[in-house]
Parts: structure tokens; C-alpha cells; sequence
């Protein structure tokens, strides 16, 4: 903590927001009629802070415990992605992907995917087996994602048994991200073309079953937090966000939903089989900390409804398309055949080629729009990929959340913004 | 299909508003528009409150080395109210500075400093123009193309001197980029194949 208290006396920097007046003189000179010019002082939050949820670096100008102005540092995990992708080839850049938004792999794989689908005009072509399996974990993702924020953000509003539930819960869907593509984290499951491989068996009842007694355990995170007196005082009328500054501040996904704009791109631009799942879309109303919570834990509800309708509509069939220039042979056939011998060859060396052209494709990833510009010149490697980070948006209304706020409400704006470093420094 | 003849006449109306500009539909789904530097902010302005684009989604320089006008700036808008997207391009190059857009979306400011920052694209009108993404006395834009993937420096805690030092970068391995596009360009002359590769030479000269 740094000051820059410019009082006359030696007290330090948190002191300079008491009253003057009655504060002895160091001195020793009378206390009569002096002027004290009380500054504003800084504080650094992070970028080893629990709650600043990876490595921000905050820069609060403080007036007395008033947040004045708040200037995010970003970059610190800053990993190049967007350059490296540019050395890499079309599939060498998937576990790129993951690593973005390290909360949602899955999503981050989808967008990746379905811009290099489009881009090789193939994006009518996937199996309707793969579509429900990337569907089906992209919200199982969705609920992973929404279960660590609203948990962690919990906890940095002084809950702590909410993340101690919560965690329990992931760990089983990340069991199913094992199960399906063999780690935990980053899965690097899905393909241009589908999936990498189909579900093991008995892998749909696992998760039927954990469906089943997910609703009891919203119900009872919720009974822990909804009515909760101290949760609600920390975030309700906490950075309230209107519809109109959350359009001019780039917000989408809960946070701008939050703020009252009934907008979801799984709804108004469908893309995989979301145009054929019954579901809701939860809108709030103040646009403040506590309306974000709850649209997420009445997102929660709504992916589990998505994740069975999924599980329903998942018929034995092919999981990738069956071009063997995009997707690899069976290794079956690749042992056997010496034309599926020289397509792994190539497909592990020089990758697809895809043709020339750009595209921004969005998918509504946990946090937000999560986009891909991708610019392709023809070669096996993308020319030029910009990933759009939702969270980066809304972390730069960050300054215009926590004015005049107190510091203990910006701890709670960060967590209600849902913010992973991952995707934001990239 | 139907779609597409939305977004042709959602383009053409564009272009007679905006003068100097040229739509394109890329690959029959996406609209693309290109600027020019002069008179964006109006522009812009427009595109927001005429044709109701209310939301800057991204925004990101992307670079072409062999163009005279070296960089593009790319922006992505999305209308909520009309279910649409533009990509809104203008090419601008080193030297010369390209409006910024803070004034309509104060969202900007953030996509124009990682702009700076990757590409060195100066923003005019854009007060807050410090680096973003990079370390804190970082020199040079990494994302151009001529920029090396390495980098030009690496750091390393030094225990005799207790701090963080900057040394060039040292690599132990070569930098190796398998070129796949010609692959048998590095071999000029294929063995038991020289009478062919004569030819070829002097066929050339021919």
C-alpha cells in the first residue's frame, strides 16, 4: 500500500480519511485554523490477491474508503496466444484453446472449432452425434463455469461452505471431461469436423445420474445464498450496470442479461442443435452484483434441462465428418490401408489447408460472446487469430462499476463480473 | 437464402449512407465494410444510431506486410435490436494515426490501447494510449509479422544481484519452421534426377 497523503502530520496514509479537525498536531503548533488538504490516496489490490481471481493488478484511487477511480492492470499472465496460433497449425492450435478461459475449456474449443468449420465450408456437415455431444458439454461447461463463480464469488463476499459444495460438484463434471477426452482440464475434445472420439460406454449414465441430484443441490446452494441476509447486503444496489451502459461497455452473456437486455446467442443466432432445445433465458432486472448471481444460478437450471434434453437426443452414429483430408483416419484402417497411412502422415505433419477468408464466429460461451476472428490466407496455419474475450469487456467497465463504491464492493463487482485471466490477457 | 438478400440490401443501404465506402459479403453470412480513415467517428456515430450496430464487440489490428497500407483495424458490430453483425475495416499504416472510436463506444478504449500495443496503430483522439497487454518498458509490437516469435528478450531472476534482469534471448535450439507449402524447395537438385533439374534451369533462362 502506497500513500500519498500530503498532511502535515506523520500519521500515515489509511488515517488521512478521519476527520482533521480533531486530529493532534505532530507539530506541536496550534490546532486552530489549520487547513489540512486530505489527498487521495492508492491502493494497490493485487496481483497476488485471493479475491482478485488470478493475477489483477488494481490500481484503486481512494477517497477516505471510497473508491475514486479504478485502473485494471491486465496482461500479467499475458501468454502470446494470439501470436503463437500463427505458428501453429490449424489443429496444433486447439489446446491453445483451452488454456484461454481455463474455467470453460470446452466452450473455448467450440468457438475455435466451428470458425474453422466455416471456414473450410464443412460447417453443414458434422454428424448429428457430434453436434449433440459438443451441445451436450458445452453446457456441462456452462454449469462448470457458473459453479466456480458464483461459489468463489461467495466466498469473497465472506461465504466459505458455498465453495467447499461447489467444488465437490465440478469435480464430478470434470470426471465426465476425463471420462470423454482423457484429462481433466484441458480436454482438447472437440474437432473441425466433430469430436475426437465418440463417449466411452456407460458414460451417459454416469451422467443421467449425476442430473438427477444436481436440482438438490441448487436448491440448497441457493437456500445458503438467495435469502442469505449478509450475502444480499454485500451485492444488492452493488455496481449497477443500466442496459444502456452495458451496451456502450461491450457487456454480453449474464452480465449484460443482468442488466435487463434479454439477449442470447444460443436463442437470437443459433448455432449447433440450440435451435432445437427447449429453454429459457433468465433476464434480471437492477443490473446489479446480486441480479448477476441470479442469473447464473437460473442459467445453472436451464443448461441441466439442455444437458438432458441432449442426453435424449444422442443416437449411435459417426462423430466426425468422414473427409480424411480434415479429419484423421481410424487407426484400425491407418494400421492396414497405406492411403489412410499417408492422411495421418499428413495430417499430423502439415495439418488441413484451408482456404482463404476470414470470419468472426461467436458462440455464447459461460461468460459471454466469446469470439474468433479468424483471417485464413490458404496455408495450414491461421494468418491471423483474435480472440474476443468477454471478460475483457467487462472488466474495463470495471472504472465506472466501483466508482464511489467502498473498497470491500469492488472485491464483490470483481467476483460478480465473473473474470478469468486466462481469456482476458490471452 | 433469404438471409443473404438481407444482408446484400442491409449493404447496399450502407454504402450509398456512407460515402467512400464498399460492402462485401463474405462467404454469403457476413458482411464486411470497408472505411476510410477520413470521417470514421461519423461514421461510426452513424452505424450506431441509424442502423442500430449499439454494440462495438471487438476490435483488433491485424497486419499485411506487402500492402502500402500496412495494417487493418478491424471492428466487429452487433445490432441487439435488428439480430445483426458488421466488420467494419480500415487499412491505415505506421505513421499515420486512425480516428478513434472512444466518442461512440467508450468500450474502445481498451481494444484501441491492444491495438497500439500488438501493432503500433496510433489512435487520434485517444487520450489514455499506454500499453496493455505487454510488460511494464516493453519495446516494440508483437504481433507483426516481423516481429520474432521468440521475442527479443528474456528475463530471469538474478540471485546475485536480487532483482529481475533483461538479457537478449539465447536459444538453445535453433528456431525451426518447417516450410509445407513448397516441399521441395529446399532440394533443389533430386538425386539420379540432375539431367531434369538442368533442364528446368535452362528452361528458365530460355
Amino acid at each position: 500500500m502506497s500513500g500519498s497523503s500530503a498532511m502535515a502530520s506523520e500519521a500515515g496514509p489509511l488515517t488521512s480519511a478521519a476527520d482533521p479537525a480533531t486530529m493532534p498536531s505532530a507539530t506541536g503548533l496550534s490546532n486552530e485554523a489549520r487547513t489540512v488538504e486530505v489527498d487521495s490516496h492508492t491502493i494497490n489490490f493485487g496481483p497476488q490477491h485471493p479475491a482478485a481471481h488470478g493475477v489483477l493488478r488494481l490500481i484503486l484511487e481512494m477517497k477516505g474508503e471510497m473508491v475514486e477511480r479504478a485502473d485494471p492492470h491486465i496482461g500479467l499472465l499475458h501468454r502470446g496466444t494470439e501470436k503463437l496460433i500463427e505458428y501453429k497449425t490449424y489443429l496444433q492450435a486447439m489446446p491453445y484453446m483451452d488454456r484461454l478461459d481455463y474455467v470453460s475449456p470446452m466452450c473455448m474449443e467450440h468457438s475455435w472449432v466451428l470458425a474453422v468449420e466455416r471456414l473450410l465450408h464443412i460447417d453443414n456437415e458434422v454428424p448429428e452425434r457430434a453436434r449433440v455431444i459438443r451441445t451436450m458439454f458445452a453446457e456441462l461447461t456452462r454449469i462448470l463455469n457458473h459453479l466456480l463463480n458464483v461459489t468463489t464469488y461467495a466466498l469473497d463476499c465472506g461465504a466459505i461452505t458455498p465453495a467447499l459444495w461447489g467444488f465437490e460438484q465440478r469435480e464430478h463434471l470434470l470426471e465426465f471431461y476425463e471420462a470423454a477426452g482423457g484429462s481433466h482440464y484441458h480436454v482438447n475434445y472437440f474437432r473441425p469436423g466433430g469430436v475426437s472420439r465418440d463417449l466411452p460406454a456407460g458414460l451417459t449414465e454416469r451422467i443421467a445420474g449425476w442430473c438427477d441430484q444436481f436440482p438438490k443441490f441448487l436448491d440448497d446452494l441457493e437456500g445458503l445464498l438467495t435469502n442469505n441476509r449478509i450475502f444480499k447486503q454485500r451485492t444488492v444496489d452493488i455496481g449497477i450496470m443500466t442496459a444502456e451502459m452495458a451496451m456502450e461497455w461491450g457487456f454480453s452473456g449474464p452480465c449484460l442479461r443482468a442488466s435487463g437486455v434479454p439477449w442470447d446467442l444460443r436463442k437470437s443466432q443459433p448455432y449447433e442443435i440450440y435451435d432445437q432445445l427447449d429453454f429459457e433465458i433468465p433476464v434480471g432486472r437492477q443490473g446489479d452484483c446480486y441480479d448477476r448471481y441470479l442469473v447464473r444460478m437460473m442459467e445453472m437450471r436451464q443448461s441441466l434441462s439442455m444437458v438432458k434434453q441432449c442426453l435424449g437426443r444422442l443416437k449411435p452414429g459417426p462423430i466426425k465428418i468422414l473427409d480424411n483430408k480434415i479429419v484423421p483416419p481410424k487407426r484400425g484402417e491407418m494400421k492396414r490401408s497405406m492411403e489412410s497411412l499417408i492422411h495421418h502422415f499428413k495430417l499430423y505433419t502439415e495439418g488441413f489447408h484451408v482456404p482463404e477468408g476470414a470470419t468472426y464466429t461467436v458462440t455464447e460461451a459461460p461468460k459471454g460472446e466469446f469470439g474468433m476472428y479468424l483471417v485464413a490466407d490458404g496455408t495450414n496455419k491461421p494468418y491471423r487469430c483474435k480472440v474476443r474475450a468477454p471478460g475483457f469487456a467487462h472488466l474495463q467497465a470495471m472504472e465506472v462499476l466501483s466508482k464511489g463504491h467502498m473498497l470491500a464492493d469492488a472485491v464483490a463487482i470483481i467476483g460478480s463480473l465473473d473474470i478469468v485471466f486466462g481469456e482476458i490477457d490471452r | 437464402m433469404v438471409e443473404n438478400a438481407i444482408l446484400a440490401e442491409l449493404g447496399e443501404t450502407v454504402q450509398a449512407a456512407l460515402p467512400g465506402s464498399r460492402t462485401t459479403i463474405e462467404r454469403g453470412a457476413e458482411l464486411v465494410l470497408t472505411l476510410p480513415r477520413e470521417g470514421l467517428v461519423a461514421a461510426m456515430r452513424r452505424l450506431r444510431d441509424e442502423f442500430h450496430f449499439e454494440q462495438l464487440m471487438d476490435l483488433c489490428g491485424t497486419d499485411w506486410p506487402n500492402r502500402p497500407l500496412r495494417f487493418e483495424v478491424v471492428y466487429n458490430l452487433l445490432s441487439l435490436t435488428q439480430n445483426r453483425r458488421i466488420r467494419v475495416v480500415v487499412a491505415t499504416d505506421a505513421a499515420t494515426p486512425v480516428p478513434s472510436i472512444v466518442s461512440v463506444w467508450p468500450c474502445a478504449t481498451w481494444y484501441e490501447r491492444e491495438a497500439w500495443d500488438m501493432y503500433g496503430v496510433v489512435f487520434e483522439g485517444q487520450t489514455d494510449l499506454r500499453r496493455l497487454l505487454t510488460d511494464y518498458g516493453f519495446e516494440g509490437h508483437p504481433l507483426r509479422k516481423d516481429f520474432p516469435l521468440t521475442g527479443h528478450v528474456e528475463v530471469r531472476w538474478d540471485e546475485e544481484r536480487k532483482q529481475v534482469v533483461y538479457e537478449p534471448v539465447k536459444l538453445q535450439q535453433d528456431w525451426r519452421n518447417f516450410d509445407f507449402l513448397s516441399p521441395w524447395e529446399g532440394m533443389t537438385t533430386l538425386p539420379g534426377d540432375e539431367k531434369v533439374h538442368l533442364n528446368r534451369i535452362e528452361g528458365g533462362k530460355a
